[in-house]
């Protein structure tokens, strides 16, 4: 049962290997074939108009962290409700119900969000 | 060759066939959706597109492939250079995994695997990794940006994605993606759940970066956002992988709500066309009407994006599912109801 289960993954392996050989060589043949003729102009980071200054990894918004936060309870919240709809039904009303009480608390939770102002961008 | 293929050789090799045999199409479509981008954007424009390069530009993509594998590959000095090189590597690798899954025909998915919907969902979650790491290695202040927009924009939208999903299994009843295509041998999602299949297909825009959600590579604010440092093959790499991504989102939506490769009516004329045939067909209309898209609407504002995502279609989308599960369960429609 379990061999049967591994087996259906296998392509998934192939499929990484030959995604894995296509993409190394395209960037080899690219590195290969091509003239490199680098200098430190070329080299230096985008900037329009002038010299490039100070590091790139610096303070950013904090909101892009809220949102990477939201992000995690709600998709947590999605992953739960996977098995529950296929499952839906056998499990009655009760689980119905159960699934209810869940969202419910997260709304509470997402109406908090929305009227602390967590989800606006000005 | 029945013993050969009986071999854990036999088998590998069995494999590695079918995969060639889904993959050279899929990046010969990818090629050409770049063509048939330019083309219909021309058209809808007034203008003739490609059409130089080959009857009607048609080898315009190789054109332009043979144009980038010629290009210098240029690592920026700060950037880490490992990461810079890896990260269209994985969005490339990704944007191909994806397609083991896909069934484009009754019993024709390679790895025909029951949780198959749940992988496509996780698969495209971790593309968010290409983007931040290509952001981050480049060192250059208009990647980072470009990239961590891009990034809160994929995982906002995939939440409502995410609940849009949901409530398709619960019609079905399984993860398996050939049973949520045989689930609409009668009727297609898209009728009982229509409005779950317009949130579906503004958040497959939105979750490949396209226009009018093309933020990421605001060519007016960030040149080309996450992507500004790539040159050469690592820069057609980051293409590439976009582009697969928009077939895959297509080939998604057509599994979800327009019924995978059944044909629209179960009567003569169109039963005659195969089931693959329609997929294609199917999976070219939702790719046209991307395109159709880019070339009507202008671009969104950051801040209008996000509140679409979350006050709009987060909200929307749950209680859309909520009714959907209340009625199914009330009027006994349930699969599997006992």
């Amino acid at each position: 049962m379990t061999q049967q289960m591994l087996a259906e993954y296998f392509p998934i392996l192939v499929f990484l290997g030959i995604a894995a050989a296509i993409a190394s060589a395209m960037v080899g043949g690219a590195m290969l074939v091509a003239r490199q003729k680098p200098n430190p102009e070329k080299l230096s980071a985008y900037e329009c108009g002038f010299e490039p200054f100070d590091d790139t990894r610096r303070r950013f918004d904090v909101r892009f962290y809220l949102v990477a936060i939201l992000f995690i309870i709600f998709d947590l919240e999605v992953a739960f409700l996977f098995p529950w709809a296929v499952a839906l039904g056998e499990i009655g009303w009760f689980g119905f119900l159960s699934m209810m009480g869940f969202l419910g608390v997260l709304t509470v939770g997402f109406v908090y969000e929305w009227r602390k102002g967590a989800l606006d961008w000005e | 060759m029945e013993a050969f293929l009986a071999t854990p050789v036999g088998v590998l090799a069995l494999t590695v066939a079918q995969a060639m045999a889904l993959l050279v199409p899929l990046l010969i479509g990818v090629a050409y959706l770049t063509w048939a981008e330019r083309k219909v954007l021309a058209a809808m424009q007034l203008r003739k597109g490609p059409n130089v390069v080959g009857p009607f530009g048609l080898l315009q993509p190789f054109a332009d492939a043979i144009k980038m594998l010629m290009k210098e590959t240029i690592i920026p000095a700060g950037a880490s250079r490992v990461l810079f090189i890896l990260a269209p590597m994985i969005t490339f690798m990704l944007a191909m995994l994806a397609w083991a899954v896909i069934p484009v025909n009754d019993g024709w998915a390679i790895a025909d695997i029951n949780v198959g919907i749940l992988y496509l969902f996780a698969i495209s979650s971790l593309g968010v990794y290409g983007i931040i790491i290509a952001g981050w290695a480049s060192n250059s202040k208009y990647a980072f940006l470009g990239a961590l927009r891009s990034a809160a924009q994929m995982v906002s939208y995939e939440v409502s994605m995410g609940f849009v999903i949901v409530t398709v299994l619960l019609c079905v009843g399984s993860l398996n993606l050939t049973e949520i295509v045989r689930a609409q041998a009668d009727m297609w999602f898209i009728i009982p759940l229509f409005p779950m299949f317009v949130i579906m297909f503004i958040s497959a825009l939105a979750e490949t970066n396209r226009a009018p959600f093309d933020l990421p590579e605001g060519e007016s604010e960030l040149v080309a956002g996450f992507f500004v440092e790539y040159s050469s093959m690592s820069f057609a790499l980051f293409f590439l992988g976009e582009y697969a991504n928009m077939i895959l989102m297509s080939a998604l939506i057509t599994i979800l709500f327009l019924g995978g490769w059944y044909a629209p009516f179960d009567i003569a004329p169109f039963t005659w066309i195969p089931g693959p045939m329609w997929f294609v067909f199917k999976i070219c209309f939702c790719l046209f009407v991307f395109i159709w898209v880019r070339a009507t609407f202008p671009r969104y504002r950051y801040d209008q994006l996000m509140r679409l995502g979350w006050k709009v279609f987060l909200p929307f989308s749950l209680v859309w599912l909520v009714i959907t599960a209340a009625a199914l369960k009330l009027f006994g429609w349930l699969p599997g109801a006992v």
